[in-house]
């Protein structure tokens, strides 16, 4: 079977990369590493590991109040129940009884005293199989002392109920650019927060060793976070647990921090009955009790000139972070850093706030913040066309960042990468905007009850962890004596190809054929101190970090080429396959076979971090990002103005990956995070009701994008570009930004709505723009007529 | 008579043959082979315990199970089977997708006991040996997935679509396909993929 995907295995990369001499080097759009493991079912992820014997599986019992004193908590009944092993609770963890990721305190295994919110884990039943624990859970005896619960962000900002210091980013004159504008908006609006419903739920393993080790396999972005709350909760050292993951079935920043809980526990349990023990949350309590997207509410305060130049922005964002600090701090600093999304606001001031409530601690997901920043960027924009009744590409396309001194972000970073405005330019060009732009309005005037609507919108994404110690990775690589090679880095695998294209780094500059590059399971015992495989950072990290392992075994190769040549190390090619040294060409499974003869060292480490980053949070000011990723989005949706149902009718996606080390897999990422951006802000909507219940906890009542959901036209197109730094082979990270190309969806449901008022006023169509309030949003503009 | 081992389980075997191939013939809780299986099938065991025989990728199996036990956990927790997944485990998201006599089911809302008697395919199933099915291949080939974990079902309903005659069109097999989520949003290669299987499945 051909190794490369259909219809892509070279037309989307310069020739001049190709490479000849080996199968699957940078570049090649190569098949994901498990892709026949993924069709015939052999793929294994967490739950499907064999079993060792005696194992148990464990319930998680969860909290029915949404804050409340536990006044009593009788485990006695679950304990005597029919096949129960064991039961932990708050009072049974030896070690410490927090997994909280940024040392706050406040994020216990199991709630101690004080429930926090609706879904909070109380204790953990272990029995032969889960149901029997899950029904022996049903007998403990719980008494809640009812506290008051702050349910809303309007609450909490009403309180000043904060879980982190608030984020602030400021510059210019905001007084003197007003002066200089000549209107003035202010509005405010509620963005929803997304769950992550990855496939594969939660999951963990855990199997004791002796000496009192851990091994967990854990579905997991951040091993060694997990092997870290592991060794704190049991009172561990870190060098007692191991955390291991193959593959995971989705994540999404899901699996960030949220995998800490269900490793911990199957930990806690392991350690108590001498057994392994397996977690799995069911679908439902996995989505009651852990993090999402956070919700926001954005007021705003523009300030611009009739031309459509924006003059000031203010804008003061408060985030849903729940009942602990869990990312929520780094999630608000993304949000005011992607709260100017591509545009050059002359004075600005932002504000963020991690808002302190009574609901699931949220977290990391896809984006970090930045999506929703963003989201209040555009309605920004959207209201400037409105209030001067210009094309809201035109008002885009003004105020894009630009040259000096129109290229600085409220942070103090310029922008030196920008391709924006060509890029926003040539899909304009391409998907033929004004040319749609007037069949639309046609077509409007004349149909009765369908309005159609069409917007163009741009992304520009930073990226590297704003926490400059995250910017780092290492990578383990062993050439056997057979000359095959094995690679392990800290990188881990969730179906965005990540081990791929760092195996293709690694044969490239091996230049062996990418099979000779052996992809094993993450694990800590191979790389330690890794960061999470999150912000958009895998292949730019670890591929790097994989490249320098690979560097300096070849360089020895050279050296003993050289030396056993009474050569110059600079008088040996390395060629695809071989060596030529003084006219002698060695193959490299001899070469191997014969440095390892020679006593040649064949294993070696790799380590990278991102240069040139700084970030000062106190000041607001530095260059928190390495460089930029920009894309557009240009979507077409009809829309039922009875009912406020609608379709997408088309998309056309121009997006930047820099050199792309997988066009296939790229593409996959952009396609993807397309459809799951357009879910958040269209059909996906949580609800808690006033008890601070989560009532949308299952695909019944909260609806992801299905295949008829996608855009019937889909086109997506690589921009010509590459990194300007240097990054593995000049490429650029692909996995958040294309998210938020589905902000173009929202908007072109804002246009079709807003045509049933002549595009006069604002809709002001707060997402999720679900049918529902898009009917909301038409009968509103309708009364203004 | 044999005598069947009560709550046999994947585990189990595991524990006693951890280096064996994890194929059906060989797996968990397995007695007998075809020519005893009928004898005792449908009876009530001691401890609320059912025998099923179940036949699955063309191999029978008699399982000690409660009554309870769905398709799914008998799938992969007794015959460790573990290529089919559980997505929400109430019949939402399609990733637990068999074909039971060749129509696709959600083996998370089946009852294995409903399943007696009837020819089931997982994806352990679908590929003629080392040759894979048409729309394996086609996957393959499209890019059809990311993390993977939808894709066993994906293409179980897939194979049922093209089968059922609803894939006649783009608009068709993506309205017939809904029934299947994947939350890495690959959809378009997943259409791709079916539209090219589907000439190659004879449809």
């Amino acid at each position: 079977m051909a190794d490369t995907v259909q219809g892509r295995s070279g037309s989307e990369r310069p020739a001049a990369r190709d490479k000849e001499g080996i199968r699957g080097g940078a570049g090649v759009a190569l098949i994901h590493d498990s892709a026949t493991k993924h069709v015939t079912g052999e793929a294994v992820y967490t739950d499907d590991i064999r079993e060792p014997a005696r194992l148990v599986e464990v319930h998680i019992a969860l909290a029915e109040r949404a804050r409340a004193r536990v006044v009593k908590l009788d485990l006695e009944p679950v304990r005597r129940a029919k096949g129960v092993v064991a039961v932990v609770a708050a009072g049974d963890v030896p070690g410490i009884n927090d997994i909280s990721p940024t040392g706050t305190g406040d994020d216990p295994v199991f709630a101690a005293g004080e429930v926090v919110y609706h879904g909070q884990p109380l204790f953990a039943v272990a029995a032969g199989t889960v149901h029997e624990a899950r029904r022996a859970a049903r007998l403990a005896v719980v008494g809640y002392e009812d506290l008051a619960p702050t349910l809303s962000i309007e609450a909490a900002l009403e309180s000043q109920s904060f879980v982190w210091p608030e984020g602030r980013m400021q510059r210019g004159d905001l007084e003197a650019a007003r002066g200089r504008a000549t209107g003035r908006i202010s509005g405010a609006m509620t963005i929803g927060g997304q769950d992550h419903f990855y496939l594969e739920g939660q999951v963990a393993m855990a199997v004791p060793g002796e000496d009192g080790d851990m091994l967990v396999h854990s579905s997991t972005q951040h091993p060694s976070e997990v092997q870290h709350m592991v060794g704190k909760v049991l009172g561990l050292p870190d060098h007692a647990v191991t955390i291991e993951v193959r593959r995971m079935g989705g994540a999404f920043g899901g699996k960030e921090t949220q995998a800490n809980l269900f490793a911990c526990v199957a930990a806690l349990v392991a350690n108590a009955t001498g057994r392994p023990a397996k977690v799995r949350a069911d679908r439902d309590d996995d989505m009651v009790m852990t993090g999402k997207r956070h919700d926001f509410l954005a007021r705003y305060d523009v300030a611009y000139r009739d031309d459509g130049r924006i003059e000031a922005v203010e804008m003061e964002l408060a985030a849903r972070a729940g009942c602990s600090a869990d990312l929520s701090g780094a999630i608000i600093d993304r949000a005011l850093f992607h709260a100017d999304n591509a545009y050059f606001y002359p004075a600005v001031k932002l504000t963020a706030h991690a808002c302190r409530t009574n609901t699931v601690s949220n977290t990391a997901f896809r984006g970090f913040g930045g999506p929703q920043g963003m989201v209040a960027g555009e309605r920004v924009i959207e209201e400037v066309a409105f209030a001067t009744g210009l094309d809201p590409l035109e008002v885009r396309k003004r105020n894009l960042y630009g040259e000096a001194p129109r290229d600085l972000t409220p942070y103090h970073m310029e922008v030196t990468d920008n391709v924006a405005p060509e890029l926003v330019a040539q899909l304009e060009r391409d998907g033929r905007y004004w040319e749609r732009r007037d069949e639309i309005r046609a077509f409007n005037a004349r149909h009765p009850y369908f309005r159609r609507g069409l917007a163009l919108t741009p992304v520009k994404f930073g990226i590297s962890f704003t926490l400059t110690a995250y910017n780092q990775a290492g990578a383990l690589l062993h050439v056997y004596k057979d000359g095959s090679v094995m690679l392990n880095h800290g990188g881990t695998e969730m179906g965005q190809g990540l081990y791929v294209k760092v195996a293709q780094v690694v044969a490239d500059e091996l230049q062996v054929d990418v099979g000779r590059v052996r992809i094993t399971a993450t694990t800590t015992a191979k790389v330690p101190n890794t960061s999470a495989t999150a912000a958009s950072s895998g292949s730019d990290l670890n591929g790097m970090a994989a490249q320098a392992a690979a560097r300096t075994i070849k360089e020895r190769l050279i050296r003993f080429a050289a030396e056993s040549h009474q050569a110059e190390p600079n008088e040996v090619e390395w060629l695809p396959g071989r060596v030529r040294v003084k006219g002698d060409e060695i193959g490299f499974n001899e070469l191997v076979s014969q440095a390892y003869t020679a006593r040649v060292q064949l294993s070696a480490t790799g380590f990278y971090k991102t240069p040139d980053i700084h970030w000062d949070r106190a000041t607001g000011r530095g260059r928190p990002f390495y460089y930029f990723c920009y894309g557009a989005a240009l979507a077409e949706v009809t829309v039922d103005t009875l009912t406020g149902e609608y379709r997408v009718d088309r998309a056309d996606i121009l997006h930047d990956v820099g050199r792309s080390l997988n066009p296939a897999i790229d593409r996959g990422q952009i396609e993807g995070g397309f459809v799951q951006g357009m879910g958040w802000l269209t059909t996906e909507e949580l609800w808690w009701d006033d008890q601070g219940r989560l009532k949308t906890h299952a695909p019944s009542t909260y609806k992801i994008p299905a295949a008829s959901d996608r855009p019937r036209v889909l086109e997506i197109a690589f921009f010509e570009n590459e990194n300007r730094e240097p990054t593995v082979h000049r490429s650029k990270a692909v996995g958040e930004p294309p998210l938020m190309l589905g902000i173009a969806v929202l908007h072109a449901l804002s246009d079709a709505v807003a045509s049933v008022a002549d595009h006069r006023v604002c809709p002001r169509l707060d997402p999720p723009a679900t049918p529902e309030r898009v009917l909301m949003a038409i009968e509103r503009l309708r009364e203004t007529k | 008579m044999t005598n069947p081992t009560p709550g046999a389980s994947r585990r189990e075997f595991l524990s006693t043959a951890a280096s064996a191939p994890l194929v059906a013939g060989a797996a968990a809780g397995v007695l007998g082979g075809e020519a005893r299986a009928q004898t005792t099938t449908g009876a009530a065991m001691a401890g609320g315990q059912v025998l099923v025989t179940l036949k699955v990728n063309g191999q029978t199996h008699r399982l000690s199970l409660d009554p309870r036990v769905t398709l799914v956990d008998a799938l992969r927790e007794h015959l460790g089977l573990t290529g089919t997944k559980v997505g929400c485990n109430h019949g939402q998201c399609g990733a637990c997708t068999v074909h039971k006599d060749g129509v696709r089911v959600l083996s998370c809302l089946t009852l294995a006991v409903a399943a007696e008697g009837s020819e089931i395919t997982t994806i352990e199933g679908l590929a003629d040996g080392d040759e894979l099915h048409p729309m394996q291949a086609a996957f393959v080939q499209h890019d059809a997935y990311q993390c993977g974990y939808c894709t066993p079902g994906q293409i179980l309903s897939a194979v049922a679509c093209v089968k059922e005659g609803h894939a006649g069109s783009d608009a068709e097999i993506r309205e017939y396909m809904s029934g299947n989520l994947c939350r890495c949003g690959a959809y378009v290669n997943i259409v791709a993929a079916i539209n090219d299987a589907k000439t190659k499945m004879g449809a």
